[in-house]
């Protein structure tokens, strides 16, 4: 082997095997690289989880339409009008009973959280049974589809596991009306778990919307390809209309929860800058308490670039450890976490933290960060130690 | 004992400053040393044993003046340049042994070889035949807490002359154990030099191991004085 990695894999096994002798120093160093890991990931897979959520329940194949400069569902209104306009659109799939379109409306109401026995906002979908086959995921987990004309309801799987009072044979009270639940639904996790389904209908009768919808979900042709839709909006002046894919839809929707991310970053930056003045005192002390060690290697003849590389491998030892154990303890506290917050259309979103593998790389790259940095100094020292040290008497 | 010169200082000056203070260890020291010879450098605290002795093995470098190892000079290597040096041409043992207290007696004296080319099998090899001429071969596996000073001290001895060096350099090396055991290594490095060959300078403040030696060197105020070895 090559005299300079035989002499660094030396220096490397000994600092780490003098390490017991600074049990508590290195403790030190690895619980605080672990305690920023973690806090950066929990951010990281809270806002991951968000992202995921409504990302998934967008599709390539439908083009979601709203009035002009609606951000969201809630504050989109689309006249009977406008409808059967958009009924006649190119690049809209037809079936057996025509063009396969669902108007939907979006009302919000209120629902007792679990965990803080407050109440919250959480939508009340109108729908169809159209629009119940256009989701692709949905699965009826519990009891049957509400029947058309009834105010029978069905329950996301989200809402369920967030909120009080949704069980299934329950009767709920919004205002003045009385909704049967009739059923439990899955979307495969995605943002419409967070919803209650009904008839649109009956939603349009029981809140005085006469016969408008909010948004109208139309199936492509081809999918993604909404270029004739655009042109046939743009030229008929009756249509002050929005339209993009459903997936475009919720992947802007989904970013409104980046600041968290940001945030996080910002955070564990700060904390990171913390655990770096803890770390670069723990080498210091390592690079004092080898000193007569080093120094006395660099008499035997070992190059001052392997006393730098050994102090520098602890050092990165030492956060990257640091780092595994944040990342366990954010996977142990925080990975598959259900919980809500406020989402874009005002009402609560019900999604689970997502801890993937590549905000793991980040957060190990923000350890290893912290070991570099905390290194190179004291690896530094340990190089320029002077060889005079080993001839000290003690 | 050869008749050639390992070591040839010429004009040593060795001074040190401290703020505007400058106080000069040597003035002009001159001093040759004969292959094979073991020398024995004496004097009171201050007078320079030791800063002689980390000039002639390379770790400290003089003022001005000349240091000639086999010819050649060494006072303006480079720190990597010395470092090799020492690795092919030195041998160290110190007054507190110097061991790595996280190795056993083996991988202690294992470590110069890692300097070199050697396989790990023949790496082995040499370090088991440097425990056994100390008589430490049952010892291998041993960490340095579980040894004795002196035994400690045998294992630093066969680190030193495991990669075959000419020099073995001895910074007090009995200081620190009792005369029996200092004795026996003092005995040691007697055998090292006749048998082998060993140039060996040893610093001490005791007449009784530098008994040990063929020459004893007094130094005092930075000069060799003539003086007689009082027991």
């Amino acid at each position: 082997m090559n005299s300079f990695l035989s002499q660094s894999f030396a220096v490397i096994r000994m600092n780490l095997l003098s390490l017991p002798r600074r049990l508590w120093m290195s403790l030190a160093m690895i619980i605080a690289s672990a305690v920023v890991v973690t806090i950066l990931l929990a951010f990281l897979a809270m806002a991951r989880g968000f992202e995921v959520t409504l990302k998934g329940a967008g599709s390539d194949d439908i083009a979601m339409f709203l009035r002009d400069g609606s951000a969201a569902e809630l504050n989109s209104v689309l006249s009977k009008s406008q409808v059967d306009l958009i009924e006649n659109a190119p690049g809209i799939a037809k079936d057996k009973t025509g063009v396969i379109l669902s108007s939907e409306l979006y009302v919000i109401v209120d629902g007792i959280k679990k965990t803080s026995q407050t109440a919250a906002n959480i939508p009340l979908r109108g729908t169809s049974q159209t629009g119940i086959k256009m989701r692709q995921d949905f699965k009826l987990i519990k009891g049957r589809l509400f029947n058309t004309g009834t105010t029978e309801m069905i329950v996301g799987a989200g809402i369920l596991r967030q909120f009080d009072g949704f069980e299934l044979g329950k009767t709920i009270r919004f205002g003045k009306n009385k909704w049967q639940v009739v059923g439990v639904f899955s979307t495969g996790g995605n943002v419409f778990e967070s919803e209650l389904w009904s008839d649109y209908r009956v939603i349009q009768n029981l809140y005085n919307r006469g016969s408008s919808v909010q948004s109208i979900r139309a199936k492509l042709v081809e999918a993604g390809d909404i270029k004739q839709i655009k042109e046939y909006i743009k030229n008929d002046p009756r249509l002050n209309i929005d339209v993009e894919t459903e997936a475009d839809y919720f992947s802007a929707q989904g970013k409104s929860l980046n600041y968290m991310a940001i945030f996080g970053k910002v955070i564990s930056s700060i904390m990171a800058l913390g655990a770096l003045a803890g770390a670069l005192n723990t080498m210091y002390t390592s690079v004092a308490d080898r000193s007569r060690e080093i120094a006395t290697l660099r008499t035997i003849g070992f190059s001052n670039s392997s006393a730098f590389v050994g102090t520098l491998f602890e050092s990165l030892t030492l956060s990257a450890l640091g780092g595994l154990l944040g990342a366990l303890g954010a996977f142990l506290l925080f990975d598959g976490m259900s919980t809500s917050t406020l989402g874009g259309s005002f009402t609560q979103v019900v999604f689970s933290f997502e801890l993937s593998q590549d905000l793991i790389v980040q957060g190990m790259k923000m350890a290893l960060g912290i070991g570099l940095v905390s290194g190179f100094f004291p690896a530094w020292r340990a190089a320029r130690m002077p060889v005079l040290t080993a001839f000290r008497t003690e | 004992m050869s008749e050639k010169n390992i070591f040839k200082l010429t004009n040593l000056v060795k001074r040190f400053t401290k703020g505007k203070e400058t106080l000069s260890i040597f003035e002009d020291l001159n001093l040759s040393i004969k292959e094979g010879d073991f020398v024995a450098i004496m004097g009171p605290s201050g007078s320079g044993k030791t800063t002689l002795l980390n000039m002639l093995g390379g770790v400290d470098q003089p003022t001005s003046g000349e240091v000639e190892f086999d010819g050649k000079g060494i006072e303006k290597l480079s720190e990597n340049q010395l470092a090799k040096w020492r690795a092919s041409n030195v041998g160290f043992i110190f007054q507190f042994y110097n061991l790595m207290p996280m190795l056993n007696a083996h991988r202690n004296v294992e470590l110069p070889l890692l300097l070199t080319q050697l396989k790990s099998k023949e790496r082995s090899q040499r370090v088991e035949t440097a425990l056994e001429l100390v008589g430490l071969k049952d010892r291998a596996k041993h960490m340095p807490g579980e040894l004795s000073g002196g035994q400690q001290q045998r294992v630093a001895i066969a680190r030193a002359v495991v990669s075959d060096p000419k020099l073995l350099l001895c910074d007090e090396p009995t200081g620190d154990l009792d005369r029996q055991t200092a004795d026996e290594i003092l005995e040691m490095l007697q055998l090292l030099n006749r048998e082998f060959g060993k140039t060996i300078i040893m610093v001490t403040h005791d007449p009784s191991a530098a008994k040990f030696a063929n020459r004893v060197l007094h130094l005092d105020k930075g000069k060799f004085v003539e003086k007689e070895l009082s027991l």
